[in-house]
């Protein structure tokens, strides 16, 4: 019984039975199979993790976002700037990064969005780490304090989408929900 | 040296390893007890219906849980299997006994410490959960307690390899380790280096919660804490490989199909597994895409070949031997006449199949670095890591334990009936809850989070649907059950250890099916080309299931928003 005795002093020359090689051999070509995915989708598939990301302070972060939003902020009809729920509702123009904030409980701004149209978004925390969790497209990033991660979204579909915080971050971590909207 | 000799298995118990393996296995259990206990305030918190927890309390309890579980409960026990393989089986006795009794101390004090701080203190200071992600800080007691539970730990892994060294010098054990040795030897090494990242981890935070240290950077900490908390898992994976093969001996008298091919898969291990680390960073900022790829897939999945190999060589050891025994007819009858009444065995098939089928799969998939951006976080973690070092780790070593406690602690059991159901029980419990909280997951779903109605919150939405109640209701259900079935192991080890009846020479229950010996000069039979085709069949199936979730969830990334 040599799992609980020692084994013969040749175990390493007994031979590999038929059945176990072929087994070995089959996982090994699935192990590999797994790794060229990951790499083919790195180099032809539209969703990757984001590569992209910069030191920053928190200080630094927060004044170039809130310098974003006073500049892009949307007008509702009557031609004063837009909130939700006190939250100023913010559009990201072509070609220009926009940013999107998280703190201890809120994602601030709420951004718009086109349709099929890539939109470069900077993301930092002003305290603790944060989750985004943007639901229902189900895509979550990590977030940290002192780091600026910028992600390339293009939205495949128009609608209101809820940013969830999925990393715990004290106590009213669940009321942590911002927006995106997207047009079309 | 002061020691009995095993009436099963013939082997010399020595006093201070028995003792010491006592003290670990009934620390063990008893912060199993109190984990369970958090468990089911948590499951009947998530099952929204019922909201049993105040946010407070269920953000403590995860902490508490989480901590308990994932550290005290398993590294306990894993330290009682250490001193086990490194004495009992050896033949030996503890090296520097005296210190053996300190780590354990330190260990229980540490213990006491993190929970006293989680349960006790403000909030703020309390409940910062498992990962204990700085700029969340708590009070500089946890951190001390972990740390000293760790130093005791470290102390544990070194003592292996002096009492394995020691039993070679004082000539009490000769030639290569046996396989469960073995196996616990991958664990003890691997357990040093995820304690010496812990180590990097937890001195900074502490330094950093006295007010000695000004900043901890986020990324680096996330970096050096996952150094240690996921090869703190594949000391679980490596220690509970272990005791499948031990099971397999003990119930139906089962030997490894190839010691070479065991062997080397654990060397695998010893190799690729830490860099496994990277899944729980796979969408952070500051890491490459070559970096995350090439670490998230433990160097072209050698780690995962090494798992693979377990799957076929443990059953098939144990279709080869109730072959032996006469259950030859098709490709199942050995299956089926396997000794399902014995909870030893009925632990180690199911917690080889829930870990299997559902953890290895699922963590794959999840570990993917692409896949990741729609796991992050979410309920699909838990509802993974509850299939591996839970529905596997935790069943496979509840099972061993009923062996322990007749053969080590020398009493008879105070109920056999439960032992029994119990690890039906858990399993069923167990697989419920978690494949409801990956479904939930899958949904969108956050862990770690108090209300998914976002109720208080400036936006709601229905977005997640009336199914997900049911699943919901499904986590509640399976974790009570879960909860349920612990309660039961620990109360019948508790009272078995106050009541049971001495064992007189061979104890009565479970039965032990030990491998009979070759009979001396018999001709040596030609090995057939398949001598476990049942269990290759087995194989192809579970191979079939993996590539198909594993596609699965690449045609779900797909249809999402670009991402990059």
């Amino acid at each position: 019984m040599s799992v609980f005795r020692p084994p013969d002093d040749w175990w390493y020359k007994t031979p590999v039975d038929f059945e176990e090689k072929v087994w070995i051999g089959v996982a090994l070509v699935w192990c590999l199979a797994m790794f060229a995915a990951m790499v083919g989708w790195a180099v032809w598939a539209k969703q990757n993790p984001p590569k992209e990301s910069y030191r920053t302070t928190p200080k630094e972060f927060a004044r170039k976002a809130v310098e974003f939003i006073r500049a892009r902020q949307a007008k509702d009809a009557k031609g004063s700037p837009l909130f939700e729920k006190g939250i100023p509702v913010v559009d990201v123009p072509q070609g220009e990064d926009g940013y999107l904030i998280a703190k201890a409980w809120a994602w601030e701004p709420v951004l718009r969005l086109k349709k099929g149209q890539p939109a470069r978004i900077r993301m930092s925390s002003l305290d603790f780490q944060h989750g985004f969790s943007l639901q229902p497209a189900n895509l979550n990033l990590q977030i940290l304090p002192g780091y600026e991660y910028v992600a390339t979204l293009t939205p495949t579909s128009a609608g209101e989408f809820l940013i969830l915080c999925n990393e715990f971050c004290g106590k009213d971590h669940h009321k942590m929900v911002g927006k995106i909207i997207v047009t079309e | 040296m002061n020691a009995r000799v095993c009436t099963v298995t013939g082997l010399q118990v020595e006093n201070h390893a028995a003792n010491l393996i006592k003290l670990h296995a009934v620390s063990a259990v008893v912060f199993l007890l109190l984990g369970a206990l958090a468990a089911l305030g948590i499951a009947l918190t998530r099952w929204e219906a019922v909201h049993l927890l105040s946010p407070d309390w269920y953000y403590r309890l995860v902490s508490f849980h989480g901590v308990n579980m994932l550290v005290f409960w398993i590294v306990f026990f894993e330290s009682a299997g250490i001193v086990f393989a490194s004495t009992v089986i050896l033949n030996s006795r503890q090296a520097f006994a005296p210190l053996a009794y300190l780590a354990w101390f330190l260990m229980l004090a540490g213990a006491l410490m993190a929970d006293w701080v989680m349960l006790f203190k403000p909030f703020d200071q309390a409940t910062i959960m498992f990962t204990a992600y700085p700029p969340l800080k708590s009070h500089p007691a946890f951190y001390l307690g972990v740390i000293l539970f760790a130093v005791g730990a470290l102390v544990n892994c070194i003592l292996f390899f002096l009492n394995v060294f020691n039993a070679r010098r004082e000539g009490t054990h000769t030639g290569p380790v046996p396989l469960f040795t073995y196996a616990i030897g991958a664990a003890a090494t691997i357990g040093v280096y995820a304690l010496l990242h812990g180590a990097l981890a937890f001195i900074p935070a502490f330094l950093w919660s006295m007010g000695w240290i000004k900043d901890i950077d986020p990324a680096a900490y996330r970096l050096t804490f996952w150094g240690f908390g996921h090869p703190a898992q594949q000391i679980n994976l490596c220690a509970m490989v272990g005791v499948w093969y031990a099971l397999s001996t003990f119930t139906v008298g089962a030997l490894p199909v190839n010691e070479k091919v065991c062997r080397t898969a654990f060397v695998l291990y010893v190799l690729f597994i830490n860099l496994g680390s990277v899944h729980h960073l796979l969408v952070d900022p500051g890491l490459g895409a070559g970096f995350k790829i090439f670490n998230t897939s433990y160097a072209m999945y050698l780690a995962v070949l090494a798992s693979m190999i377990h799957a076929l060589s443990i059953p098939a050891s144990v279709e080869v031997a109730q072959r032996k025994r006469g259950y030859t007819k098709g490709l199942f009858e050995w299956l089926k006449q396997a000794p399902w009444g014995n909870p030893c065995f009925a632990a180690l098939a199911l917690s080889l199949v829930i870990f299997g089928f559902l953890g290895g799969v699922s963590g794959v998939i999840i570990g993917t670095a692409q896949v990741n951006l729609q796991a992050h976080n979410t309920l699909r973690i838990p509802g993974h890591f509850h299939t591996t070092v839970v529905g596997g780790t935790t069943l496979a070593f509840m099972g061993f334990t009923y062996y322990v406690i007749p053969l080590i602690f020398r009493k008879e059991w105070w109920s056999p009936k439960w032992a029994k159901v119990q690890p039906w029980l858990f399993a069923a419990g167990i697989v419920v809850m978690a494949l409801a909280m990956s479904a939930l997951g899958m949904l969108g779903y956050s862990r770690r989070h108090y209300d998914m109605s976002l109720e208080g919150a400036p936006f709601q939405s229905d977005q997640f649907g009336g199914v997900a109640l049911l699943f919901q209701a499904l986590v509640g259900l399976g974790g009570t059950a879960a909860v349920a079935s612990v309660v039961m192991f620990a109360l019948n080890a508790v009272a078995t250890l106050l009541l049971g009846k001495a064992v007189e020479t061979v104890p009565s229950f479970p039965p032990v099916q030990l491998p009979t010996p070759e009979p001396e000069g018999a001709p040596e039979q030609p090995r057939p080309k398949f001598a476990a085709p049942g269990v290759f069949a087995l194989a192809i199936a579970f191979l079939v299931f993996f590539v198909v979730m594993y596609a699965a969830n690449w045609l779900s990334l797909a249809k999402t928003w670009e991402i990059k």
